[in-house]
């Protein structure tokens, strides 16, 4: 279980997350502005004024705090969504999996159900019916993107319930429940890992859609927010949606970077782990 | 008493005409080896499995009796069963790779069997996982203890198999074509272990092989099987020196004698 150190990718992947996610920490720091307070005269191009160096939007708002405490926000949905997807999906996926017969059944149909669906449109209604806020946000993500997550562990989970020790864990004498939670759990979670990143990549573009759609919480900046509010002034003041679109670029890139080189290194089927 | 006793064992899968298994009547004594003989697919691994209440929903189990030392194992709950596997009978597999989760190190993984049949705190369960790998002779037990099973030799994975299945301190082993995967050599060590473990413990084992050597060096009684139905069950010496059953001699014929021209 070597971690491939010289890989590329995976370096490059790493750092822009690093500087990413330690922007977010230390916003107060990096900022003296509140982002969503007026600091100065609206549409300074960046460059324009050497205290605001990205410039302001239209209502005189300081671009370069809205980039850094949008990165907070966009993180933070990012991987609660993330996580959240992961974890809903891995629960259907092994029971599905492990159990067989009319279990799978059901709750196949209801994956299917889910999937079926266009994922942005279920999404755009979860959080219209229940109101823009982070915590809607990501459940409203977390709700249309686990059917993929769990159908992967459910594979994992019906070829781990085929394999000996399996087998041997119930010849002695485990529970079915110990054997989920001991046996297939951690086994089936390997692939969904090397999913997560997409996952939280997934989540960050779709908060951006919704927001840019205008479904974004009023009460904090994400980096969504900020296209969905430059979008009106798109044609004159086009850095507005540049700025904040480049950073959700970025991040997205270096989270499929990092994916790609954890896929490699988890994923069984590459012959990487043992 | 014998440890186990089965009398008139059937086992049909539903969709099928032939019974998988067809009226199985066998006991083994305690300190005693029988081994079910038989080409695959003759019903010797489903034997093994309806023991223990192992086979699929879809397979039906029928017998006269099925006890183990004197308690009836058909019509037992689910909870009683898992107290009768590891605890009462354990089981020996072929393929000792799979046979272990390759993400817990072995000593977790034998730690684990050990606390499933008794109540004891994780440091004990530990110090018993360690005296277990001793008992099954590897060597450096220790260090093994903290290491993952694809680190290990085919022989040293089917000792920890071994002492996984004496983690709840059984009186009965079915072993599963224990030796099938393992190169000749090791299969000698592996055959040598659980005869001594047998004595050590007076353990009743079940030695389900298809290897007629296996079986010479090993039975004390066996049972040649085929299409699910005994042919003939003797004392092992009897059935080498006069087999009755033309089956039995042609399977005997299969295997060169020692010496003979390849």
């Amino acid at each position: 279980m070597n971690l491939p150190w010289r890989s590329i990718p995976l370096w490059l992947g790493a750092l822009c997350l690093l500087a990413i996610g330690v922007a977010a920490l230390a916003a107060p720091v990096l900022v003296g502005s509140d982002p969503l307070a007026m600091v100065a005269r609206p549409y300074l191009w960046p460059g324009q004024n050497a205290a605001h160096w990205l410039g302001t939007d239209m209502l005189g708002r300081d671009l370069w705090s809205g980039l850094v405490y949008g990165a907070r926000v966009s993180l933070r949905i990012g991987l609660e969504a993330g996580v959240c997807t992961a974890l809903l999906g891995l629960a259907i996926g092994c029971l599905a999996g492990y159990f067989g017969g009319w279990v799978d059944n059901l709750l196949m149909r209801v994956t299917e159900l889910f999937q079926i669906m266009p994922s942005l449109i279920f999404t755009l209604v979860l959080v219209i019916i229940l109101g823009p806020r982070v915590d809607t946000l990501v459940l409203g993500i977390a709700a249309t993107a686990w059917p993929n997550v769990a159908r992967l562990a459910r594979g994992e989970a019906q070829r781990l319930a085929g394999m000996e020790f399996v087998q041997a864990a119930r010849v002695i004498g485990m529970s079915e429940a110990r054997i989920l939670w001991v046996h297939i759990l951690p086994n089936a979670l390997m692939p969904v890992l090397a999913m997560l990143a997409m996952l939280v990549g997934h989540a960050i573009l779709t908060e951006a859609a919704l927001a840019f759609l205008g479904l974004s919480d009023p009460n904090v900046v994400s980096w969504g927010s900020m296209i969905g509010a430059g979008r009106d002034v798109l044609r004159t003041a086009w850095y507005m949606t540049a700025l904040p679109g480049l950073a959700i670029f970025f991040t997205v890139a270096a989270l499929g970077l990092l994916g790609g080189a954890l896929n490699d290194w988890l994923n069984p089927r590459r012959g990487g782990l043992q | 008493m014998s440890v186990l006793s089965v009398e008139g064992l059937c086992v049909r899968y539903a969709g099928q005409q032939n019974p998988a298994v067809d009226d199985l009547s066998f006991s083994v004594e305690a300190g005693q080896t029988l081994a079910l003989v038989g080409e695959s697919g003759s019903g010797k691994s489903t034997t093994g499995f309806a023991i223990l209440g192992l086979l699929p929903a879809q397979a039906q189990v029928r017998a006269r009796q099925l006890a183990f030392a004197g308690q009836n194992l058909l019509g037992l709950s689910e909870n009683a069963l898992c107290a009768v596997r590891g605890g009462g009978i354990g089981m020996v597999f072929q393929d000792a790779l799979s046979a272990l989760n390759p993400l817990m190190t072995v000593g977790e993984q034998i730690a684990e069997a050990v606390r499933l049949h008794h109540p004891v705190s994780r440091a004990e369960a530990r110090a018993r996982a360690l005296a277990l790998l001793k008992r099954v002779r590897i060597a450096e037990a220790q260090r093994r203890l903290d290491e993952y099973p694809h680190r290990l030799s085919g022989g040293m994975r089917q000792r920890v198999v071994i002492a996984m299945a004496l983690a709840g301190e059984p009186r009965m082993l079915i072993a599963d074509e224990p030796t099938t995967a393992l190169d000749v050599t090791i299969q000698a060590q592996i055959l040598r272990l659980l005869a001594d473990l047998q004595a050590e413990a007076g353990l009743a084992l079940l030695l389900i092989t298809h290897d007629l050597g296996v079986v010479a060096e090993m039975a004390d009684r066996v049972l040649v099987m085929r299409h699910g139905r005994c042919l003939e069950q003797r004392d092992v010496l009897d059935l080498f020196n006069a087999p009755q059953h033309p089956y039995t001699r042609q399977l005997l014929a299969a295997c060169p004698p020692v010496g003979s021209p390849v």
